[in-house]
């Protein structure tokens, strides 16, 4: 099994983010995604800086895409994505079918995230054609679904799967961060800064239920699928990703990395167990734990 | 303009097409639609009857294809291509691209709409969908603001449908996944957004309490109006203010009649009325209203503005048919994003 980062989501200022990838190429992660992919109005860091970065771990033997916006509403956010396509050198990671579009006909080739609707392997071979090198299973599915996806003839492509973190379940053209600050979105003073984890938002039973960050709504519980890295091997996934939400994250990727699948169930939980989920992997609501 | 209207059955088409709808969709009775609720869409005998109907009276059948087939279980969607291209539909409302694949190839001539939950939502994946499924239009998700679609419109290689009215949904549609986070249930899989089976309404003392799969997404008096219950609309807290709030949003219907000169000024072909799950009572009020209301803007588009300030009968009916009776432009409005 492979290893891979999924781009931050939170807003963290300019240093923390450059720490925290200089401490992840330090790692033995093998596959790192950068960008913004949530909204447009964060700048803290700049394309260049995301291509400085995207050097340093090239230069340290990591395998590097650039992440492509989630949701994409207008031509000021298709001209970055140009950019973004047209980098010249880093293969994208697509998160919206314009990504897809821009990306194929440049003959630059991608992986589809797993907010592209690929449901089924019709679809995942169509993408293939296109030039995906890559997929990762959207949040919702399975690991039945997955088998069925991969049993019938071995893909060319390769297969990842999101295995730990905060899950992005939902974006919306209203930011919920600014809106709990009463602040319009359009002068919303990046107040998602404010929270690096997302805003924990619970029911009027005080259970935990969402994690607002700006237009994205995540899961308020963390997906831990460590101990089914054994069983993804077996099914023939390429890639585990985790989410980053810490730099404490260096710390799990090198106890990960540093086990044998055989040693992985035994990875003691960080803390906070009782707000874990892993209920999609199960066919089950994803809020679940099985 | 074409004003599109929902049918749940035969009786609200017949109720769309009586009250003026240009053009109906609907859906099968399985999971090859986001709409599955029980006792609701057609059967095959029952699609040829409706496209009967509508050939008859001159108006458009359209055939809502909008969930994602699972591996394996793919020939019922074909199946319903088949179908529609078989009883020469007017259009195939999709968003897989195997499904958009399987029609465009198959079926060079049956016309493809795509669907919302495609959530294509700029030019680039508009062109996407053109170039490789040669699709005839497209359905916007309700998250851009009118400008957006304004200028999506002068540049969109294929005519957009946007929502006109009924439930707000606040997410870019086919990527929400709050419903099945919750009840495992996806819209995108064929199950429905919050299930009925695993709605329950709890009393407790002069409270009542909403919960989905046993979580609390609401608590409001007896008497308060009480909206369909989704987790986007629920009242939530946080560590900071323990005072329970509509985060995400209330239970609000979209209405967008005051836009009606400036979506007609855009270009944009199509007005959808959302609404299958719901009555023919419904179909007929809110048709019939906004029939009227683009009759008006058509034979008098300056004097429309002033016409809808004036027509109380117009309010009055759209909102007795809202969710806890309010109404908002939604996304359409910068405001309110």
């Amino acid at each position: 099994m492979k290893y891979s980062l999924a781009p931050l989501t939170y807003c963290w200022d300019k240093a923390s983010v450059f720490d925290y990838y200089q401490a992840m190429s330090e790692t033995k992660i093998d596959c790192v995604y950068l960008g913004e992919v949530i909204c447009s109005r964060r700048r803290e860091l700049k394309f260049n800086d995301y291509l400085e970065l995207a050097h340093m771990l090239k230069a340290k033997g990591k395998q590097v895409f650039l992440s492509s916006m989630t949701l994409i509403e207008s031509q000021s956010e298709i001209t970055e994505l140009t950019r973004l396509v047209n980098n010249g050198e880093f293969a994208i990671e697509a998160n919206d079918m314009a990504a897809v579009h821009l990306a194929s006909q440049a003959k630059v080739p991608f992986v589809c995230g797993p907010a592209i609707n690929l449901y089924n392997r019709s679809s995942i071979d169509l993408m293939h054609n296109l030039g995906m090198t890559r997929f990762v299973m959207p949040y919702e599915l399975s690991q039945k679904w997955l088998e069925n996806v991969l049993r019938d003839n071995k893909p060319t492509f390769e297969t990842e799967v999101f295995g730990y973190g905060y899950m992005p379940l939902a974006h919306s053209a209203r930011c919920f961060t600014a809106k709990h600050h009463q602040q319009p979105k359009l002068d919303c003073k990046i107040v998602c800064q404010q929270y690096p984890k997302g805003l924990l938002t619970q029911t009027q039973e005080s259970q935990p239920l969402l994690r607002l960050n700006g237009i994205q709504t995540q899961s308020a519980a963390r997906l831990n699928l460590i101990d089914q890295i054994p069983v993804m091997a077996q099914i023939g996934v390429d890639y585990w990703r985790l989410s980053p939400s810490s730099i404490s994250d260096i710390e799990l990727i090198n106890q990960i990395t540093a086990s044998d699948l055989t040693q992985l169930a035994s990875i003691p939980p960080e803390n906070d167990t009782a707000n874990e989920c892993n209920g999609y992997w199960f066919s089950k609501p994803g809020m679940e734990i099985q | 303009m074409e004003l599109l209207c929902p049918a749940g059955n035969l009786a609200s088409l017949k109720a769309a097409f009586n009250a003026g709808a240009d053009a109906v969709y609907l859906g099968l009775k399985n999971d090859t639609n986001a709409r599955s609720f029980a006792g609701l869409n057609f059967s095959p005998s029952q699609m040829a009857q409706a496209n009967k109907l509508a050939k008859q009276q001159n108006r458009k059948l359209f055939l809502t294809l909008n969930t994602f087939p699972k591996p394996g279980e793919e020939s019922r969607w074909y199946e319903a291509i088949d179908l529609a291209a078989d009883l020469h539909l007017d259009a195939v409302i999709c968003a897989d691209i195997s499904l958009l694949d399987y029609a465009s190839r198959h079926y060079p001539s049956l016309p493809l709409h795509l669907s919302v939950q495609a959530s294509a939502t700029n030019v680039a994946a508009l062109s996407f969908y053109k170039q490789q499924f040669n699709i005839e239009r497209a359905v916007l998700p309700r998250v851009l603001s009118i400008k957006q679609v304004r200028d999506l419109a002068k540049v969109s290689p294929v005519d957009l449908e946007v929502f006109a009215f009924g439930s707000l949904c606040i997410m870019a549609e086919g990527r929400c996944h709050l419903s099945s986070y919750v009840t495992g249930q996806s819209p995108n899989t064929g199950g429905s957004c919050s299930p009925a089976n695993h709605v329950r309404w709890q009393d407790q003392g002069s409270k009542k309490l909403t919960r989905l799969n046993e979580v609390l997404i609401d608590t409001t008096s007896q008497n308060e109006q009480l909206g369909y219950p989704v987790v986007c609309k629920g009242r939530y807290q946080t560590n900071e203010n323990m005072t329970a709030d509509y985060m995400l949003e209330s239970p609000t219907s979209l209405n967008t009649m005051s836009l009606i000169p400036q979506l007609a000024n855009a270009g944009i072909r199509s007005l959808k009325i959302e609404g299958r799950q719901r009555s023919p009572a419904y179909v007929t009020q809110v048709t019939q209203v906004w029939r009227q209301a683009i009759d008006a803007y058509l034979r008098s588009p300056e004097s429309f503005v002033q016409q809808l300030a004036q027509n109380h009968q117009w309010h009055a009916a759209l909102d007795k048919v809202s969710e806890g009776q309010i109404t908002t432009l939604g996304a359409y409005e910068r405001q309110w994003q």
